[in-house]
C-alpha cells in the first residue's frame, strides 16, 4: 500500500500563485486599474486599492459607478478562467511557466453583466468574490459581492453571464485578430 | 448608490436651458475617471448626452484580440447615462446610479474609438429611466447596450460649479 507522497507546500503555492500571477498579469485593464487577486487555496480575493483616478464625484467623494462595473466585472472574469484552468494546473497538464510566457487560455467573454449599486463607494479600497452559480460548456452564469470596510455591508452586486472560450465557440462575433494568434 | 449631498433650495431649477446644460457639461468634464479614460463630451440637449472613448492598449481586456475590455465600457455607458440625467431639464442636477445593465453585442475593433449616446427616457420624482448605446465606427451595428435606474440628487445650493 503505497500512496504518492504529498507535494511539499512550497511547491504547490508556487504553482498556484505563479498561475494567477500569470493570469492577472495577462490582462492590461486589470493593470490600469489596479486591481490584485489574493488566494486562499482555490478561492480569489479581488483587492481594489484606492486611488484619485477611481473618483466619478468629487464632491462627495465616491467610486466612479463604471469603476464599480469594472471592478466586479474582472472578478467575474478572473473567477471563471481560474475555475476553468484549476483542475489542469494541479494535474500538471498546464504549469505557471507555460502561462507566463504567454500561453494563457482564451478568456470567458461578457454577454450581459447588471450591477445593483447599494450604497456610494467610498474613496477606500474595496474587495470582491465571484461566486459561479452555473457554468456549462457554453454559457455560465456568475454572481459578484464587493464591500469596503464590513464583508456584511455590500456597496455593490452584479450578476453577469458570460460565454466560455472553447473549440466551437469563439465569441458572439469574431474580429480579426491583429498580430496572427 | 450616493447620500444627497447637502440640502438646499433646487439650484438647477432656477437656471436657464443654457446654464443648465454648461453645468452638466462642466460636472461631466471634471470627473477623475472619466479623465483617466480619455472621454470626450460630445453633444449634450434635454435629457441626451454622447460621450467618446479612445481605443487605448492600457483598457485591453482579451490580450490575444486586443479588444477593450467590458468594464471600461460599461465606465463609459454610467458616465453617458448620468450625464443625460443631469442635463434633463425636470431633475434637479444630481445623480447616483442605481442599477445598470450592460449587454455586450459584439468585441468592438481595436483602434477604433467607442461612441455612447445615452437618452434619460422618464423621470419620476425620485427616480430616472436611461437608455444607451455604444457603437465603434460601424453605425448599424451596436457594440453594447445599456439601461439603468438613476437616483435624483438636489445639488447644495451653495455649490461651486467647476470651471
Amino acid at each position: 500500500m503505497t500512496r504518492p507522497k504529498p507535494e511539499p507546500v512550497q511547491v504547490v503555492k508556487a504553482r498556484r500563485d505563479g498561475a494567477l500571477r500569470a493570469l492577472v498579469a495577462g490582462v492590461p485593464y486589470i493593470g490600469f486599474l489596479g486591481i490584485e487577486f489574493e488566494r486562499r487555496g482555490d478561492e480569489l480575493t479581488a483587492v481594489l486599492p484606492y486611488d484619485a483616478k477611481l473618483i466619478g464625484n468629487p464632491m462627495l467623494p465616491a467610486l466612479h459607478g463604471g469603476v464599480t462595473a469594472a471592478f466586479l466585472e474582472v472578478t467575474a472574469i478572473v473567477e471563471l478562467a481560474w475555475a476553468s484552468l484549476w483542475e489542469d494546473l494541479e494535474k500538471g497538464r498546464l504549469t505557471p511557466d507555460a502561462l507566463a510566457a504567454g500561453h494563457l487560455p482564451r478568456l470567458p467573454k461578457t454577454i450581459d453583466f447588471t450591477v445593483d449599486y447599494l450604497r456610494s463607494g467610498l474613496p477606500r479600497d474595496a474587495y470582491a468574490r465571484a461566486r459561479i452559480n452555473r457554468s456549462g460548456r457554453r454559457y455560465a452564469s456568475v454572481h459578484v459581492e464587493a464591500w469596503q470596510d464590513n464583508r456584511a455591508r455590500l456597496f455593490a452586486q452584479a450578476t453577469g453571464h458570460f460565454l466560455m472560450p472553447g473549440p466551437d465557440v469563439s465569441g458572439p462575433e469574431t474580429v480579426p485578430e491583429p498580430g496572427g494568434k | 448608490m450616493s447620500e444627497p449631498t447637502g440640502s438646499g433650495s433646487d439650484m438647477a431649477a432656477r437656471l436657464t436651458p443654457e446654464a443648465r446644460l454648461e453645468m452638466a457639461r462642466a460636472f461631466i468634464s471634471a470627473i477623475p475617471h472619466a479623465q483617466a479614460l480619455g472621454m470626450q463630451l460630445g453633444t449634450m440637449a434635454a435629457g441626451r448626452a454622447e460621450i467618446s472613448m479612445p481605443w487605448d492598449e492600457r483598457l485591453v481586456g482579451d490580450p490575444h484580440t486586443g479588444v477593450i475590455h467590458g468594464g471600461a465600457v460599461s465606465a463609459l455607458m454610467d458616465t453617458c447615462c448620468g450625464a443625460a440625467v443631469i442635463c434633463h431639464p425636470a431633475t434637479p442636477g444630481g445623480t447616483a446610479t442605481l442599477d445598470l445593465r450592460i449587454d455586450y453585442m459584439r468585441p468592438a475593433v481595436p483602434g477604433q474609438r467607442i461612441r455612447a449616446r445615452a437618452e434619460c427616457y422618464h423621470v419620476t420624482r425620485t427616480v430616472a429611466f436611461v437608455r444607451a448605446w455604444a457603437h465603434d465606427d460601424d453605425d448599424d451595428r451596436p457594440v453594447a447596450a445599456a439601461t439603468g435606474a438613476f437616483t435624483l440628487e438636489t445639488l447644495p445650493a451653495n455649490l461651486e460649479i467647476p470651471a
